[in-house]
C-alpha cells in the first residue's frame, strides 16, 4: 500500500468529513423524496412525476431568481401554496379518471408516466434544453469548525429540508386533517365510517405532497444546475428510499435518506465512486431481505 | 421521312426549351428555380446534448443562408433536411436510414457528439457517403472509415491529443504527480484514457484515478479524496453538471493542486461560465475557440454577431463561442468541396477533403489520415481575472489566455492553481 493510500485510510478529519458530507447529501434526498413518501408511501399513488414537479420546483426558482432577483429558497417556500393548488387539481384528475374506477394501478401509473414527459417538454419548449443555474450569497461558502467543512450550498438544503420535514412530521401526528391523512393511509373505510370524506383527505395529502416538491426543487437548484430531464437521476434514488424508509414513515424517509446519503459519500471518499449506486441499492435489498416492511415501516 | 422526324424533334425540343425558359425571365434569383441541394443529417435537439445540438443547429442555418444569399451551391440552393436524434443513439440509424433512402438527400453530415455520431456510420458507410462530423471523439478509430472528417480539432491521435497540452504544461513546471477523475460515460472515459496514457509516457506518477457515476450530486467527497493524495496536477474529465459540482467542490474546500481542469465539459458555456465567474480562476481547460488575437480568423466575429442574435430568441449559449462556430465550419468544408469539385460525387468530394486546406471561421483546416485533423489544435485555455455574474467579461480576450499550443498562444500560465 503506497504511503499516500495508507494516508487517506487513516485521517481521521477525511472520515468526519465523509459522515457530515453524508449527512447533509442525505438531508437534501430527504426533501426529494418527502412528497413521495406521502404520495406513493401513504397514499399509494405512484407518483413517478413527483421528480419532475421538483424540477419545475427548480425553474421556478430559476425565473424568480433570474428576473426578480429573488432567493432560490424563498422562492420555493412562497410557491407553495401554488404547488399545493396544483397537487389537488392533479389529485383530482387521477381521482375521477382512475381511482375512482378502480383503474389506478398500471393506467395511474401511465397517467404520471405522460405527466412527467408532458412536464419535461413544456420546459423544453419553454426554456429550452440549456442548464440553468442560480446565484446566491451563500453559493461558494464554506463554514470550516474545526477540520469539518460546512458548504452552505449543501447545509442549506440540509437546515430547509429538517425543518420541513418536522413540519410535515407535525403536521400529520398532530393536527386533525393529518391524523386523517394518516387514517385514510391505514383504513379508508374506518375513516368514511368516522364522517371524514376520504378524497378530500387526499386530495389535500396529494397537495402537500407537492407543496414539497417547490422546496425540493429550489434546494436541487441551489446545489447544482438543472435541466429538464435531470428528473429522470431522481426517480429511482427517491423510490428507494420511499422503499428503504417502510411506506408512509417519515421519520423511516429521513432515516432512509441518511443511510443512502452516508453510503454515498463514503463509497465517494474511501472507495470507488463508480461503486456508489450499487452499493445504495445493495442497501435496499439487503434490508428488504431481511425487513421487507422496509427500516420503519409497519409490517402488514 | 427521317429527315422529318429529326425536324419535329428539333423543333418539339426548341419549344420545350423556350417554353422551360419562361418562368426564368419572370424570377429572380434563378437560384430559386433549381432543384435544390438536400443536405441531411440528425441532430440533438433534446436530451443530454440537446443544448449544444440546439446550438449547432442555428450555427448550421446561418451557413445555409449564407450560402444561399450567394446563389447557392453549383446554382442550386441549399435545403436542410433534418430529425432530433434526442440524443439517443438507438434513434440514428433508422433516421440516417430514411434521409438516404426516403428523402434522398444529396449529402449528409452528422450529428452532435460521439454517442450519435458512432450509430450513423455503418450507414453512411454503406452507402460510401463522404461524412463531415461534428465533435466525435476518436469516432474512427474503430470503423477507420476514409471518409470520415471530423471537425473537431483534436488532433490525429485524439484520445492522446486531447490533453497534449495539459499535461506539456505541466511538464514544463517540472510537475510530478497526477489525479486523475472522470464521469462514467463514453467522452469523459474516452479522454481520461488518453491523459492517462500521455501522463504516463511523459513520466507522470497517478496518485488518484477514479470514475464517478453521472448522476453524482455532491462532488465534495470526490475533492477530499484527491485532496488527501496532494497531487501537483489534477486532470477531470466530466459532462457539464459534474464540471460546476466539481468546480464548486474544489473552491468549496480550498483544493490546493498547482494545476487543475483539463477536460471538463461545460466550462465552454456561457450560462454556465456566467454562473461560476470567479470560481473558474486559474483552472486550465481544454477549448476550440475563444476571443484571442490570435484567433480572430475571417468572418469569425461576423458569423457570431449574427449567431448570437438568433440565440437568445432560441433560448441557447449567448455567445456560441464553443459549439456553433464549427458547425458553421464543417459545413463550409464540405461546401467548398462542392464548388471546388464542382460536383457531388461523392469519390470526388472524399478525394478533395483528404487532400485541401480550407480557410474557414475557425482557421485553416487540413485533415490528416483517419479523418481528424492533420495537427492537434485543441486549446488549453486558463481562465483569468474574472468577476462574479458578468457574461460581457467572456467576450474580451484575456478572460481565458491561451496556452496551448504555441502557434496561436496568447499568454503565459499563471502560476500554481491554489497553495
Amino acid at each position: 500500500m503506497t504511503g499516500a493510500a495508507t494516508t487517506v485510510i487513516t485521517d481521521p478529519g477525511l472520515f468526519l468529513n465523509a459522515v457530515v458530507a453524508g449527512l447533509l447529501l442525505g438531508g437534501f434526498y430527504a426533501a426529494v423524496a418527502l412528497g413521495l413518501s406521502v404520495a406513493f408511501g401513504q397514499l399509494d399513488i405512484v407518483n413517478i412525476a413527483h421528480p419532475a414537479f421538483i424540477i419545475v420546483g427548480s425553474y421556478f426558482a430559476y425565473l424568480f431568481g433570474a428576473r426578480y432577483g429573488f432567493d432560490p429558497v424563498i422562492t420555493g417556500i412562497l410557491l407553495t401554496p401554488v404547488f399545493f393548488v396544483l397537487g389537488m387539481a392533479v389529485y383530482s384528475i387521477y381521482y375521477a379518471s382512475f381511482e375512482r374506477t378502480g383503474q389506478e394501478s398500471l393506467s395511474g401509473l401511465a397517467f404520471f408516466f405522460g405527466l412527467m414527459f408532458i412536464i419535461e417538454v413544456t420546459l423544453i419548449m419553454i426554456y429550452g434544453v440549456d442548464y440553468r443555474l442560480v446565484s446566491a450569497p451563500y453559493i461558494g461558502v464554506n463554514w470550516k469548525i474545526g477540520v469539518v467543512d460546512f458548504p452552505l450550498r449543501m447545509a442549506i438544503p440540509f437546515v430547509v429540508s429538517m425543518l420541513m420535514t418536522i413540519g410535515l412530521y407535525f403536521y400529520l401526528s398532530k393536527t386533525f386533517i393529518g391524523r386523517a391523512i394518516l387514517a385514510v393511509s391505514q383504513d379508508r373505510q374506518a375513516l368514511q365510517l368516522m364522517g371524514a370524506d376520504p378524497v378530500k383527505i387526499k386530495q389535500v395529502a396529494f397537495g402537500l405532497a407537492l407543496a414539497t416538491a417547490s422546496i425540493a426543487g429550489a434546494l436541487l437548484i441551489v446545489i447544482g444546475p438543472v435541466e429538464p430531464s435531470i428528473n429522470r437521476e431522481y426517480i429511482g434514488r427517491a423510490f428507494a428510499i420511499v422503499v428503504l424508509g417502510g411506506m408512509g414513515s417519515i421519520a423511516g424517509t429521513v432515516l432512509a435518506a441518511f443511510i443512502l446519503g452516508i453510503a454515498e459519500s463514503f463509497v465517494l471518499t474511501y472507495a470507488s465512486p463508480s461503486w456508489a449506486p450499487a452499493v445504495a441499492f445493495g442497501i435496499l435489498l439487503f434490508t428488504l431481505a431481511v425487513r421487507p416492511s422496509g427500516i420503519l415501516g409497519r409490517p402488514s | 421521312m427521317a429527315h422529318s422526324i429529326l425536324r419535329r424533334l428539333a423543333v418539339s425540343a426548341a419549344a420545350f426549351t423556350a417554353l422551360a425558359a419562361i418562368p426564368a425571365l419572370f424570377s429572380t434569383p434563378a437560384v430559386a428555380q433549381q432543384k435544390p441541394i438536400k443536405v441531411g443529417f440528425s441532430m440533438a435537439l433534446t436530451g443530454p446534448l440537446g443544448a449544444g445540438g440546439k446550438s449547432a443547429l442555428i450555427g448550421m442555418e446561418i451557413w445555409r443562408d449564407d450560402v444561399n444569399a450567394k446563389g447557392g451551391l453549383l446554382g442550386r440552393p441549399v435545403e436542410f433536411v433534418y430529425y432530433d436524434d434526442q440524443t439517443n443513439p438507438a434513434k440514428v440509424p433508422p433516421l440516417y436510414t430514411k434521409l438516404i433512402e426516403v428523402d434522398q438527400v444529396d449529402l449528409v453530415v452528422s450529428s452532435y457528439g460521439t454517442n450519435v455520431i458512432v450509430p450513423a456510420m455503418p450507414i453512411v458507410m454503406r452507402k460510401k457517403m463522404v461524412f463531415p462530423a461534428l465533435f466525435g471523439l476518436a469516432v474512427n478509430d474503430e470503423f477507420k472509415y476514409d471518409r470520415y472528417f471530423q471537425i473537431m480539432p483534436a488532433g490525429p491521435v485524439p484520445k492522446e491529443d486531447w490533453s497534449r497540452g495539459f499535461f506539456q504544461i505541466a511538464k514544463s513546471k517540472n510537475l510530478k504527480t497526477v489525479a486523475l477523475a472522470a464521469a462514467d460515460a463514453e467522452f469523459a472515459q474516452n479522454a481520461v484514457d488518453g491523459a492517462r496514457k500521455i501522463a504516463k509516457s511523459m513520466g507522470f506518477e497517478i496518485v488518484y484515478d477514479k470514475s464517478y457515476p453521472p448522476p453524482t450530486t455532491d462532488f465534495a467527497p470526490i475533492v477530499r479524496a484527491i485532496q488527501a493524495t496532494n497531487p501537483d496536477v489534477v486532470y477531470v474529465g466530466s459532462y457539464p453538471p459534474d464540471s460546476v459540482g466539481m468546480v464548486k467542490a474544489a473552491n468549496e474546500l480550498g483544493l490546493k493542486t498547482k494545476l487543475f481542469g483539463g477536460g471538463m465539459v461545460g466550462l465552454q458555456f456561457a450560462a454556465i461560465q456566467k454562473n461560476l465567474g470567479p470560481m473558474l480562476n486559474g483552472i486550465v481547460n481544454y477549448d476550440f475557440w475563444v476571443p484571442a488575437p490570435t484567433l480572430n480568423f475571417p468572418g469569425i466575429d461576423a458569423f457570431l454577431k449574427k449567431y448570437q442574435e438568433k440565440a437568445a430568441a432560441a433560448g441557447v449559449d449567448p455567445l456560441g463561442h464553443y459549439l456553433p462556430p464549427w458547425a458553421y465550419a464543417y459545413l463550409e468544408v464540405l461546401g467548398q468541396a462542392v464548388s471546388a469539385t464542382k460536383s457531388l460525387d461523392q469519390d470526388k468530394l472524399a478525394q478533395h477533403m483528404r487532400t485541401t486546406t480550407y480557410n474557414t471561421i475557425v482557421g485553416p483546416v487540413k485533415f490528416g489520415a483517419n479523418g481528424e485533423w492533420a495537427s492537434t489544435r485543441a486549446l488549453m485555455v486558463q481562465f483569468r481575472d474574472l468577476k462574479a455574474d458578468n457574461l460581457e467579461q467572456f467576450t474580451k480576450a484575456g478572460s481565458r489566455v491561451v496556452l496551448y499550443p504555441d502557434s496561436v498562444k496568447s499568454g503565459e500560465l499563471a502560476f500554481p492553481y491554489r497553495q
